[in-house]
């Protein structure tokens, strides 16, 4: 990049009225004014910015952390597969009870019935609602960003079948048909699983998306594209979707969580995830019956569902008030 | 920073206490960036029956001046100093006392009247809305009464008005019942925001007669907001100029258009394009040197462009137009909005098909070509949009925008590329340093130099240019017009330059075709048209264009009211019946609640 220099050919009088338009090449605020801005000088790109607005949201910023502790705990201490983890016990074997079963320091979780450790056994069912969790919001974003912004920019017959293929999604009862397909896919481990509720729970965004795309396409950078003789793929790549991914970004961040509770809810239900995979929706079903007598059978992975759940949701509302600040910065 | 007031030696306009006075007016606001001073320290009045202007540039601060006189500012905006409303001060009166003093003591006439008004409720129900709020008139008195305020700003049929909704009204109507719901309650002072920036030249000059006779006969005064220099010298006693949030001068309308003293506005009247003054002020542009067989850049033959509704019958945008732009000449087309001009740009483009008829660049018809052949004709044709804010990628940095069309025809390599762009920054005035940045980095002026340099990346034989300078400021726009007469000298493109701005076009333009409801009313070479116009409708719409000198000004006021005579036409005023009664608003104490009080009150 040495050659692009900071220098000016035009010298300041490139826009001779500088101290009139100062405000304008500021640009930033309402109102406005010459005052030299902090990192004026400094280049900030979209994302940028919205970083920036992000770890500035408190509560998303605390449950990024919190997320990313679960994460990091819940694949490292019982291990993934083969390679062991750090910590010392299994989720397979039995161990002699204590007591009843009650959390201790040697079992911080608790056992459960049969005196397996309980504190191994939510890790694990932790790191399956989450792959499934993580599974289903790609999936279904990558579908309902397809879908919705081929609707959004083709128009025409094109969108009129799309639009009706989404709305058949949506009228069929979400539980019913995840139990039906799940029950079979579930024979294909926890990713078929995934792969099913991804299919049946795009609905929304690429409604969201055809809404953006349609606004969007009739921006006039689309049209100078166009008039430029861009190809309609370019179009969508380079000028619209990346112009949407802020809808794209939080819509995908909350249909993660929407998958959690729906997985737990299908495990629950016993259509989800079988044995001798689990869930934390599996965990609780499992124990249902002991919530009365041993009741932290029940309370932890119910905490884990509903921390993952909370972070979830607060990271979304964080990066849906970075990307829409509710000022409008364009403005001059 | 101190105000030039050179005021002090003219005549007093107008006598009284002020019905609006700011005394040391700050306002800051606090942003993610910090604080940002948009007011420091402004004294200013208005006296009953006066018009004062409040002229500056965008962010100069002047709109959120008179958002402080209704204390409707944004959460994050502090204020300091003085605000008197009549005998009212702004800054000490609660929820209930500021509610009170809107629309009674100060009302507001906004930019824009399809978003002023509420669409979804009856033009009477916005009326009555404000009359019954404040306790003037209920029920079929108060309809009366706003069939009266309807009748007053001259809208024919006001009782049948009362039940239409906004959307069924032309934009000056809206304008006009925007204006009744201000003088509703009879306030002692009216802030008009760019009450004409969205309107029509013709339409603007008939809100602003209407104006004009509102405070003559009602004797209110009027705190006009505006950036056009014309508007000032057609409306205002005292002028007062905003330069980022300070005022730097004031003085009656002749003292500063036409005896500025200070440098920003010496500067700001001087980029003031001239209706009637022909090419020159900002750069002579080159002669056409195409001969006479040279194909022309771009020809359309009896073009006609329908769009086809849902459920209503086809509208006929464009009607059987014809024109052709020779290579290295300029073509104006004006017109006011809805007449068809940005649909001939687009269709140009070839962004929409025609019904019927030909559009041909440089020979080669649009119509029956497809896939690579159209790409490379679209390579011939370069484009610039009006708004500075949408017509530029927001995720792309600078570099990346202008280089697009290269990629797009794999033109050349990563190195050449680069090289191009460089030369183009340099050729458009801006520095190479823009390279990285993002638009939204970028003032409205230099963002549309980014635009017309993307236009010129593929080196167009005709750059189509819709409205290029509508969306900047005065002296921006002159910047921009100056490079653009010097480029197009540089590149020799021919160019279809669409505007609404007849002194624009009478800059730069070698000829010029007047639209009106998609049809040509006019074509010919720009001084016949635009200074010897044949053509009735070209008078009305040169007589209506305002410019920025006072006397010149009154006189072109009133060759167009002999004008409008001569054809038979009213002219835009305030009627007000020998037996008006003004209202007296109910003064919401606490103590009269029963709502009647205002009916007993007299007349003025």
């Amino acid at each position: 990049m040495s050659d692009i220099r900071n220098s000016n050919p035009g010298g300041e009088d490139y826009e001779p009225q500088v101290t009139a338009s100062g405000v304008d090449a500021v640009g930033l605020a309402a109102g406005g004014s010459a005052d030299p801005l902090p990192g004026e000088d400094k280049s900030y790109s979209q994302g940028q910015l919205v970083a920036r607005r992000f770890f500035r949201h408190r509560a998303a910023l605390t449950s990024m952390i919190v997320l990313g502790i679960i994460i990091v705990v819940a694949f490292t201490s019982i291990g993934v597969g083969d390679i062991p983890g750090w910590w010392p016990k299994d989720y397979r074997l039995q161990y002699d009870k204590i007591g009843d079963g009650a959390p201790t320091w040697e079992y911080p979780f608790g056992q459960d019935t049969g005196g397996k450790d309980y504190f191994a056994l939510v890790m694990r069912g932790t790191q399956f609602s989450l792959i499934i969790a993580f599974a289903v919001g790609i999936i279904s974003t990558i579908v309902g960003t397809l879908i919705g912004a081929l609707a959004g920019f083709y128009r025409g017959w094109l969108e009129s079948i799309l639009m009706r293929v989404t709305d058949v999604f949506i009228v069929i009862p979400l539980l019913v048909i995840a139990a039906v397909l799940g029950k079979t896919a579930s024979s294909w481990g926890i990713l078929g699983l995934a792969l099913v509720l991804g299919l049946v729970t795009w609905t929304s965004l690429a409604r969201l998306v055809r809404g953006e795309v349609l606004s969007l396409r009739e921006r006039d950078f689309v049209l100078a594209a166009q008039a430029v003789g861009t190809g309609p793929w370019r179009i969508i790549t380079r000028h619209v979707l990346p112009n949407a991914v802020g809808v794209i970004i939080v819509s995908a961040t909350l249909s993660i969580s929407a998958a959690i509770l729906l997985e737990t809810s299908l495990s629950f239900l016993g259509f989800g995830v079988q044995a001798p995979d689990t869930s934390l929706g599996t965990l609780i079903s499992d124990y249902q019956a002991a919530f009365a007598t041993r009741p932290w059978l029940f309370w932890w992975p119910g905490l884990m569902i509903l921390t993952i759940a909370l972070c979830v949701n607060f990271i979304g509302d964080g990066l849906r008030d970075a990307f829409d600040p509710r000022q409008n910065r364009t403005k001059d | 920073m101190t105000t030039l007031d050179i005021s002090a030696s003219g005549p007093a306009t107008a006598t009284g206490d002020a019905v609006l006075a700011f005394e040391d007016l700050t306002v800051t606001f606090k942003t993610e960036f910090g604080d940002v001073h948009a007011v420091k320290g402004i004294d200013l009045e208005v006296r009953p029956g006066e018009v004062v202007a409040l002229v500056g540039e965008s962010g100069s601060g002047k709109s959120v001046t008179s958002m402080t006189a209704l204390g409707l500012l944004p959460r994050n905006a502090r204020v300091g100093g003085t605000i008197r409303v009549g005998d009212k001060e702004v800054g000490a009166l609660d929820g209930r006392g500021l509610r009170n003093m809107r629309g009674n003591d100060v009302a507001m006439v906004f930019q824009e009247p399809m978003t002023a008004l509420n669409p979804v409720l009856t033009i009477g129900d916005q009326l009555t809305e404000g009359l019954q709020l404040h306790g003037i008139a209920y029920g079929k008195q108060a309809t009366a009464r706003a069939a009266e305020l309807l009748a007053m700003v001259g809208i024919p049929e006001p009782e049948r008005r009362l039940k239409q909704y906004p959307h069924e009204l032309s934009g000056g109507q809206r304008q006009r019942v925007v204006i009744a719901m201000a003088i509703a309650c009879d306030p002692k002072v009216i802030i008009a925001d760019e009450p004409t920036t969205a309107l029509d030249v013709t339409v603007q000059a008939d809100i602003l007669d209407l104006l004009r006779s509102l405070k003559d006969k009602l004797n209110t005064g009027i705190l006009l907001i505006t950036h056009n220099m014309g508007v000032v010298a057609d409306m205002a006693d005292r002028v007062a100029v905003m330069l980022k949030g300070d005022l730097v001068e004031t003085g009656t309308a002749d003292q500063v258009l036409n005896h500025p003293r200070h440098d920003y506005t010496k500067r700001l009247l001087a980029a003031v394009p001239h209706l009637g003054s022909g090419p020159g002020q900002f750069g002579d542009v080159a002669p056409v040197e195409a001969a006479a067989e040279d194909l022309p850049a771009l020809d359309l033959n009896n073009l006609v462009i329908e769009y086809h509704r849902l459920g209503k019958p086809t509208f006929r945008a464009v009607d059987d137009v014809s024109l052709s732009v020779a290579q290295g000449e300029i073509v104006g087309l004006v017109g006011e909005s809805g007449s068809g001009k940005s649909t001939i740009a687009k269709c140009a483009l070839g962004l929409i098909p025609a019904a019927s008829g030909s559009v041909s660049i440089l020979g080669t018809g649009f119509g029956k070509l497809r896939g690579k052949e159209l790409k490379a004709l679209r390579k011939r044709i370069g484009v610039v949009f009006q708004d500075p804010a949408s017509s530029l990628n927001p995720r792309l940095p600078i570099g990346d925008v202008i280089a697009e069309p290269l990629v797009v025809h794999k033109e050349g390599d990563e190195r050449s590329r680069r090289r191009r762009v460089l030369e183009l920054l340099d050729a458009v005035e801006l520095p190479r340093s823009v390279y990285n940045r993002y638009p939204h980095e970028l003032s409205g002026g230099q963002r549309q130099r980014v635009s017309i340099a993307r236009a010129l990346t593929l080196d167009p034989e005709l750059l189509v240019a819709d409205e290029p300078t509508s969306a900047l400021d005065v002296s921006v726009q002159a910047n921009v017009l100056k490079m653009f007469t010097s480029l197009q000298e540089r590149y020799k493109f021919a160019c279809l330059f669409v505007s609404h701005d007849l002194a624009v076009i009478d800059l730069l333009a070698h000829r010029v075709v007047v639209l009106q409801n998609g049809r040509i009313v006019e074509q010919g070479p720009r001084e016949e048209v635009l200074h010897h116009p044949r053509e009735e409708y070209t008078q009305r719409l040169i007589a209506a264009a305002p410019v920025p000198e006072p006397l010149e000004q009154r006189r072109r006021r009133e060759a167009r009211h002999a004008l409008l005579n001569k054809l038979g036409e009213d002219i835009a005023e305030l009627h007000v019946d020998d037996d008006y009664e003004r209202p007296t608003p109910r003064q919401d104490e606490g103590g009269n609640s029963s709502g009647l009080g205002g009916l007993l009150g007299g007349g003025s």
